[in-house]
């Protein structure tokens, strides 16, 4: 197969760095200079990365804004809550059904308000005399037409810029409609550095008005929740099936497939499973505090880490009945990931993959590309914190900027009535003792191999430059990422919304994955990039019939 | 049913918008930049405006789109966002080298009240812009209109960029609105066959479908050129297709050049190509070549091959006005009868425009503009039709009401080609006619009975 590719000549590492910032004003190559990782061994310690920082006017990121993670990616899986976006049209628009959450509302009577856009629309009016009124009425509209349980109101920056106090008209309606939840997001996209400011005022929100609003108790054995999955390309129900399979019950997913009544009862379950630990940690940690559930991370993506992490469950609740039902699904599960593995593997083994997103995806799916045998050359995220990469230890030595003080933090006691530890301290230290780790993730770092390079923010130019130079055999990134990376003949996986493919969590979301690499690392497409006679240009001296 | 809170009665609501036809300024603004030469786009304001920009553009056109941010945070949206410009406008030309930067504004740094010709003559007195590089800006504030409104915006801000030297260039300027980049070839084309030489602004073609071949080039071949632009102001006089999108732009050009400028409607269908076709052929003084009269002669011959199928089946359309009118027109034309006509952008003339163009219809056509699809699906509750065209968002009217769909407009995100082939003109019109009976009589074959299933339906 003739390929483009010419052979990998050996970089150091170091190199790569100097490469990548020698265009930049000093300034800016500075700044950068610290967001870009040498993986180093070192001793008893990981190496430090600059990360939550603002990125710098003018240079092409990949990030989005605050508004977009609040309204987009945590409240935008949940079906039954009415989202209203208040500004002028856009910003709803944008975030409308573009993240592929799926979601069952299958349920007889079960509303779905995912496929609907609902924004006030503010015109130069609005703006100069103030939204309150309209927003007020929007609220009034929805309510009249729709009767839904809950609305939730979204701000934008120009609503934040005006003024408009959002959270009493909220509380008006509120007040006003009786029987529907109305609280609004202080989300202007102007806060913070990077989504994840974001999905910290949509948790902390969905924390305050809606968890522990239903204290009915829910039917089921082994109740845990299931934090930071979003159900992108159905990845929520593969886990769901999994869970179900072992007799787990899952309270709530926080967002994925996700309804109102699941948060309002996220208080009953009895573990919380942390997935994306940058989107979610402080509301595990809440959730400990204020009712006495403690906290593990899992990685569902990736067969040997789900499995991994359904033991992990297991042990938690230390039954019998579960460590041998989930053997059982797992020893049922794995020959068909296995089969499917082995035979990609031919075609995979050795081959190099590159991933940009998220505050986590970037780490888990590392998982599922060392399964297949490739290898992560270099790797990043959007919109990471330090935590994210060096583990949660560095967490009490985060510098607090003008940035994130922005952000809400709240406080929580134990809840008066409703605080019951799950398990006695002697419960937990046992079993910690056996190496069982509450409230920790180790971060990226740790997981990726020496001389890899872990970029922070990574932006337009530095990734062309990273493709040219390294040439992986695939990218993982976002939309706006796709078609740069592949008019450079490298095939680029999108690993926020998947492009059209998934699920690839669990064990078929692995099976998935594998296939669906295994097209894209060794499809015939990327051989046509030159035209024969480009390839060979030199004309011969004589023409020859054959 | 997806849409299965949508009720059948309608209700005026007047503050909240459901399911929207329209979309923000800047986008509409960014698309525009891209079709110059060398441009790179700059979005001035926090960065989500340009990220879910870039995002929509990008999933609409399958291709690469490179934009720049002011990336303001709060301290921008407290102290102003003069600073974060200056360093933009600096770091950009450094890093990305670009011939021009076409920055807008998006509702934060509209609001703040940032303004955009002193930032850019304060970066030109501090050396920020290279000599022989440009800055143009245009204001979009997304609170005011849609995104064609910052298209057109866009597009008058390049119209400004004309200069008159008092030496007739012999070419006359072609806007061709917001279309697809394969549809700006198709006018190119045409334009060339009846023997004008023009300026064609914006360009997207060859930019926004360009061909994949192993290199990146954050600026392909193709655009108009900033020295085309400038020479806007010496052409014989300029054609603007679509109202709402092109015609602010050709109007500042005449007041500022005084080159004469027409407003026709976007060049779809049967009718407006030929007005189209008509005004080169006059502002130009040539005469059509027969080719021309030919492709012609093709789409009327389709016409009367399909008229059996369309007759009298009801449409329902939403989109932007300037392809609206076009389309509406174009639908009229082939005996169709577009019922329910919506657009979310605002302009009383749209409402008259449809009216006037479906007026011996037999039936009165329900219209509006600043509407949303919402409406638009209670409209279809009340009169079904056998047709909606439109963009993406209507496949889950078309799924929960079971009717065919023809994806039209923007933004189509979830099929692939519309950047490639055009819609406009002859050949554009032969396009939307097989798509039209496509769907229809795919429908046909699904829905017969087997007793009354034949092979040519
Ligand atoms: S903040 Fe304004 S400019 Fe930005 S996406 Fe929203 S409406 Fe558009
Ligand atoms: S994995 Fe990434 S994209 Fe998803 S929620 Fe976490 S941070 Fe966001």
């Amino acid at each position: 197969m003739a390929t483009l590719k010419k052979k990998m000549v050996q970089w150091d590492p170091t190199d790569i760095k100097e490469e990548l910032l020698r265009k930049y004003p000093p300034k800016v190559a500075r700044k950068r200079a610290k967001q870009i990782l040498i993986n180093e061994a070192q001793e008893n310690e990981t190496p430090e990365i600059s990360a939550n920082v603002r990125t710098v006017p003018g240079i092409i990121t990949m990030r989005g804004c605050t508004y977009a993670g609040c309204k987009g990616v945590i409240l935008g899986p949940t079906r039954d809550i009415v989202n209203i976006t208040h500004g002028p049209i856009g910003c709803g628009f944008y975030s409308w059904l573009t993240r592929r959450n799926q979601t069952d509302a299958s349920a007889e009577g079960a509303d779905n308000y995912m496929p609907y856009c609902f924004s006030t629309d503010m015109h130069d009016e609005d703006i100069i005399f103030g939204g309150e009124k309209k927003l007020a009425k929007a609220i009034q509209e929805a309510y009249d037409t729709f009767h839904p349980k809950a609305i939730a109101i979204f701000a934008t920056c120009p609503v934040g810029l005006i003024g408009d106090d959002i959270h009493a008209v909220a509380k008006k309606m509120r007040e006003k409609l009786g029987d529907c939840n109305v609280f609004a997001f202080s989300c202007e996209g102007y806060k913070g550095v990077s989504q994840s400011a974001g999905h910290h005022i949509a948790n902390n929100q969905i924390f305050r008005h809606v968890v522990g609003e239903n204290d009915a108790e829910k039917p089921g054995e082994y109740k845990i929740n299931l934090l930071g999955e979003y159900n992108i390309g159905g990845d929520g129900f593969e886990i769901d099936r999994i869970l179900n399979k072992c007799g787990i019950t899952n309270i709530a997913t926080f967002s994925g497939n996700s309804s109102y009544d699941q948060f309002a009862s996220a208080h009953k379950a009895d573990l919380n499973t942390v997935m994306c630990h940058r989107s979610i940690n402080y509301v595990a940690d809440m959730l400990e505090t204020k009712y006495g559930i403690p906290w593990i991370k899992v990685n569902f993506i990736g067969a040997e880490a789900t499995a991994k992490s359904l033991r992990k469950i297991a042990q938690y609740f230390g039954d019998k009945k579960l460590i041998d039902r989930v053997e059982a699904v797992i020893a049922e599960e794995m020959p068909a990931v296995q089969a499917v593995a082995a035979e990609v593997r031919p075609r995979t083994e050795g081959k190099t993959a590159m991933l940009f997103v998220g505050g986590s995806r970037a780490h888990h799916y590392q998982e599922l590309f060392g399964e297949m045998g490739m290898k992560t050359l270099s790797a990043g995220y959007e919109f990471a914190h330090r935590d994210d990469y060096e583990g949660r230890e560095v967490i009490p030595n985060l510098k607090v900027d003008a940035d994130s003080r922005n952000i809400e933090e709240i406080e929580v006691e134990a809840d008066e009535t409703r605080y019951s530890p799950r398990k006695s301290s002697e419960e937990m230290q046992k079993l910690e003792d056996a190496g069982f780790r509450f409230k920790h993730y180790d971060g990226m770092i740790p997981d990726m191999d020496k001389g890899t390079l872990i970029i922070d923010d990574l932006n337009q130019y530095e990734a062309e430059k990273l493709v040219e130079i390294l040439k992986p055999d695939v990218f993982c990134a976002g939309i706006k990422e796709k078609f740069s990376i592949q008019k450079l003949g490298v095939p680029m996986k999108q690993l926020h919304s998947y492009d059209s493919g998934g699920p690839y969590a669990g064990f078929r979301g692995a099976v998935n994955f594998y296939r669906e690499i295994d097209r894209l690392v060794n499809s015939r497409i990327w051989g046509y990039m030159k035209a024969p006679w480009q390839e060979t240009p030199e004309l011969s001296a004589t023409y020859v019939w054959e | 049913m997806l849409l299965r809170h949508t009720p059948d009665t309608i209700s005026e609501r007047s503050a909240l918008v459901v399911n929207p036809a329209k979309t923000c300024q800047p986008i509409g603004a960014m698309y525009a930049a891209l079709g110059i030469h060398g441009c790179l786009p700059h979005s001035h304001g926090s960065q989500g405006c340009c990220a879910y920009h870039r995002s929509t553009l990008t999933r609409h056109y399958k291709e690469p789109i490179s934009a720049a941010t002011s990336s303001f945070t709060e301290g921008a949206s407290v102290f102003g966002g003069q600073a974060n410009l200056l360093q933009a406008i600096d770091n950009i030309f450094t890093v990305y080298e670009p011939e021009v930067i076409a920055v807008h504004t998006t509702c934060l740094s509209e609001t703040i009240g940032d303004d955009l010709n002193q930032i850019r003559d304060k970066a030109e007195k501090e050396g920020k812009i290279p000599e022989g590089k440009h800055v143009i800006g245009a204001s979009t504030p997304s609170y005011v209109g849609s995104h064609v409104t910052g298209f057109s915006n866009m597009v008058k801000a390049m119209a400004l960029a004309a200069e008159k030297t008092g030496r007739k260039n012999g070419k006359i300027n072609i806007i061709p609105g917001w279309v697809e980049p394969a549809d700006m070839e198709e006018i190119k084309r045409l334009a060339a066959m009846v023997g004008v030489e023009f300026i064609l602004f914006p360009d997207t073609s060859g930019v926004l479908n360009g061909p994949l071949s192993g290199e990146y080039h954050m600026f392909p071949e193709g655009g108009v050129t900033m020295k085309e632009l400038r020479s806007a102001g010496d052409s014989m006089g300029t054609l603007a297709l679509g109202e709402w999108c092109s015609a602010d732009a050709a109007r500042a050009l005449d007041s500022a050049h005084k080159v004469p400028c027409r407003v026709l409607d976007m060049p779809f269908g049967l009718q407006a190509t030929d007005r189209f076709i008509d005004a080169l052929r006059t502002v130009a003084g040539v005469s059509v070549p027969e080719e021309i009269a030919h492709e012609r002669g093709q789409l009327v011959d389709m016409m009367s091959d399909m008229h059996q199928y369309f007759y009298h089946k009801k449409v329902a359309l939403v989109g932007d006005p300037d392809q609206l009118i076009a389309m509406t027109e174009f639908l009229v034309s082939i005996d169709m009868c577009p019922v329910h006509v919506v657009t979310g952008t605002p302009g009383k003339r749209f409402e008259k425009r449809i009216r006037e163009i479906t007026a011996d219809m037999p039936f009165e056509v329900n219209v509006r503009a600043a509407g949303d699809m919402f409406l638009l699906h209670q409209w279809i509750k009340n009169e079904p039709v056998d047709l909606i065209m439109g963009n993406t968002y209507c496949k889950y009217i078309a799924r929960d009401e079971d009717i065919p769909l023809v994806r039209w407009g923007f933004p189509i995100l979830d099929r692939v080609g519309h950047q490639y082939f055009p819609t406009v003109g002859y050949k554009g019109g032969l396009r939307l006619l097989e798509k039209i009976l496509g769907v229809l009589l795919d429908r046909k074959d699904r829905d017969a009975s087997e007793e009354s299933f034949e092979l040519v339906l």
